[in-house]
């Protein structure tokens, strides 16, 4: 299985030196990348070998020697295979967190061990937690720069599980002190730290067990209706779509939402190979036994589901602000939530978060990086589910008509 | 410091599950693309990223037909295996393709060749690209890009944004929470969108053997007159012309990408299957476009400089 690992850590936490060390030592990095990184050192740095440089590929990070825009890497060991999603620090912080946050598995914090837990760490955890990823590796990084100190360690650690118990939702801290300058309990165990008796880094990656996807039933987010209109395929309509919360099966029964009508999967392909099963994730296309009026946008959903989706058009959600315009009572977006696009009406912010303190409070309005929870009025009705219990169905998008940017991350959590 | 080996003793059904997933998403990103642009087009350069995204968005629609056609920039350096197995290709998908011709824009003044022994038409291709987009009124178009080719590609979202000048801009990305696509432009506007974005050369080529997809012949060992130049292998005739103290010699080798003849390098090689390679890709120790493409070794920089000029 890939692991889905999103970093994060404030500017200067070493987060690309510690992704360079891991694409390093597992034999990721390639000669020729090596020896540019070898010569881009001498040019942007003191020529020692700068690990950085491997992740950072934008002109202006190499120059700056900063990060700038969620960058994407793959790596494999012989146990797993993983895609970090580096997210930078600084800047559109929060929003480049939730975007890398929203489709990983793991994310790993950093923290400076000189430093000790500061607003940014807080804000990670804050961010993790309301993304619904649970587990957290809290990696407290530059022990050479604190003599490896253990009570340093101990400290920063007993500091972040007392914020976490504050979170919005549990996450499952998993502390370790490193060294990624050096390489300490990174690929191998520290000998500098002999009072740390976990695993390293990589090995804790390597193991690390996530918990499965909630089971809500099958739904499918109509994407595109497949009509072939040849002889051969004259009376096919496929209804094409990723299955999400549950597996489905030919026989099974499904209804149509908003729209209400039931119908019997007659037929399921996956990739134009019929097939009699489908499991969660999958990119298929189903057809149904009667000839019912379905677009793209409708959701058909399992009718024995173990948990029903709501159609409203009035939702509650969470809310990570991206843009620098803000976000005021009474303005207008279009909404995206899975394949249905319409409009939304800001009807009230109900609060801000306050992520340093996992408190909120009331606001007028939110600017870039802020988190808190809007209502908002939908032009048609959309078919939700709580993020925490299926996050297709629990996630949408805010765009700008004008200028066509995405502002915003919804996590849908109830319906007015 | 331990080396760990790579990641090459998955179990085939473990090898299989996982590409089995990436192809899901690429096509959930076909698409979705298709339903929310107006008038898209697929990129086919003829190289092997390109035919797994043709047989990709060919899965896609089936039984249906591709609803959108294929376009192809032809630099005129072409190897003539890759047009003979383009043309194959339509024919065997059934699909339109339009021909964008860098040739066409030399002639009409809009590119100017480079000269010297060492001309190369890859950069011209933007131009070329750009003017097709803009005469055929295509609003997006899929390409076979790799998050894992280069470090500017690594930070390109899955639908990357261009303005009126064709231009992409690093800093001004959209993000894409949950892998969810925000195809909105505005006129003027187009989209590059990227469904192969979190694929890797290994996968690229455990999808081939899986699936089959047939590529063209100069993927796999043959052998073939060449010169080295730059510590690069390139194939002599059309576009190279031997300069004073050169050599031509005869090597056994095959390509690990395929571009613009005059700048693309071949490798060392007897793989003549797709075991062979996917055996020889897992032991590779220079990336793909680093021993292979003498465009991208100019500079630090050279794939985010032709990016932001409207390159693929």
């Amino acid at each position: 299985m890939v692991l889905r690992i999103a970093t994060a850590g404030s500017v200067d936490d070493g987060k690309s030196t510690l992704i360079g060390r891991l694409l390093h030592d597992t034999k990721t990095v390639f000669e020729d990348q090596l020896s540019a990184v070898e010569k881009a050192s001498t040019r942007y740095g003191d020529g020692s070998l700068n690990l950085a440089l491997l992740t950072d590929g934008l002109r202006a990070e190499r120059e700056q020697g900063i990060t700038i825009d969620v960058a994407y890497r793959y790596f494999a060991t012989p146990k797993r295979t993983f895609v970090v999603a580096d997210t930078p620090g600084h800047a559109q912080y929060t929003r480049n967190m939730v975007t890398g946050a929203s489709a990983s598995d793991v994310a790993i914090v950093l923290v400076d061990a000189r430093n000790g837990l500061t607003e940014q760490t807080r804000r990670h955890l804050f961010v993790a937690s309301l993304l619904g990823v649970k587990l957290v590796i809290l990696a407290v990084n530059k022990m050479d720069l604190v003599d490896f100190d253990e009570a340093t360690y101990h400290r920063i650690v007993a500091e972040a599980t007392a914020h976490a118990q504050a979170l919005p939702a549990p996450v499952v801290l998993n502390p370790l002190p490193i060294s990624a300058l050096l390489g300490d309990n990174v690929v191998d165990s520290s000998t500098n730290m002999p009072w740390f008796t976990g695993v390293p880094l990589l090995d804790l990656l390597e193991t690390i067990e996530v918990p499965g996807d909630h089971n809500v039933g099958a739904r499918l987010a109509v994407q595109w209706v497949i009509r072939p209109y040849s002889t051969e395929h004259h009376d096919y309509r496929g209804f094409a779509g990723r299955l999400t919360g549950g597996s489905l099966a030919i026989g099974d029964l499904l209804r149509v939402l908003p729209g209400g009508q039931q119908s019997t999967v007659i037929g399921i392909d996956r990739g134009g190979v019929p097939q009699d099963t489908a499991q969660p994730g999958e990119a298929i296309s189903v057809q149904l036994a009667d000839d019912i009026d379905i677009g793209r946008g409708d959701v058909l959903v399992a009718v024995v589901a173990s948990e029903a989706p709501i159609v409203t058009d009035r939702i509650i959600a969470d809310i990570s602000w991206m843009v620098d315009k803000p976000l005021e009572t009474g303005s207008r977006w279009i909404i995206k939530h899975q394949t249905r696009t319409a409009k939304a009406f800001v009807s009230a912010i109900e609060l801000r978060h306050d992520v340093a303190t996992a408190t909120h409070s009331p606001a007028e309005s939110l600017s870039l990086n802020d988190l808190g929870r809007v209502h908002l009025n939908v032009s048609v009705p959309l078919v939700i589910d709580n993020y925490d219990r299926h996050r297709p169905g629990g996630a949408a998008i805010l765009i700008d008509e004008a200028t066509g940017m995405t502002c915003a991350a919804l996590m849908i959590r109830d319906s007015e | 410091m331990t080396m760990i080996d790579n990641g090459t003793q998955a179990t085939p059904a473990e090898i299989k599950q996982s590409v089995a997933e990436l192809e899901d998403e690429a096509i959930t990103i076909i698409r979705e693309v298709a339903a929310e642009c107006r008038n898209p087009v697929l990129l086919f350069s003829g190289g092997k990223d390109s035919a797994v995204l043709l047989h990709l968005a060919a899965k896609a629609f089936r039984p249906g037909s591709l609803p959108f056609p294929v376009m192809h920039v032809d630099t005129g350096h072409n190897f003539e295996e890759v047009i003979t197995y383009r043309d194959m290709l339509v024919e065997h998908y059934g699909v339109k393709l339009v021909v964008a011709s860098v040739q066409a824009s030399i002639d009409s003044g809009r590119a100017v060749e480079e000269t010297g022994p060492r001309a190369s038409r890859n950069r011209l291709q933007s131009v070329t690209l750009l003017d097709a987009i803009a005469e055929h009124k295509f609003d997006a178009a899929f390409g076979g890009g790799r998050r894992d080719e280069d470090k500017a590609r690594a930070k390109e979202r899955i639908l990357s944004f261009r303005d009126h000048f064709g231009q992409w801009e690093p800093r001004a990305q959209r993000p894409e929470p949950w892998n969810m696509l925000n195809a909105k432009i505005r006129p003027g506007e187009h989209l590059r969108a990227f469904p192969l974005s979190n694929w890797t050369e290994l996968d690229i080529w455990r999808y081939i053997g899986i699936e089959n997809v047939a590529l063209p012949s100069i993927y796999f060992s043959h052998r073939r007159t060449v010169v080295e130049r730059n510590g690069m292998l390139l194939s002599v005739g059309g576009p190279v012309v031997l300069e004073a103290g050169e050599k031509a010699f005869e090597e056994t080798v095959r390509y690990r990408t395929v571009g613009d003849a005059s700048c693309t390098g071949a490798v060392r090689s007897t793989a003549s299957n797709v075991e062979e390679v996917l055996v020889e890709v897992a032991a590779a120790r220079i990336t793909e476009r680093g021993a292979t493409r003498a465009d991208d070794n100019f500079s630090d920089s050279a794939m985010e400089d032709r990016k932001r000029e409207g390159y693929f």
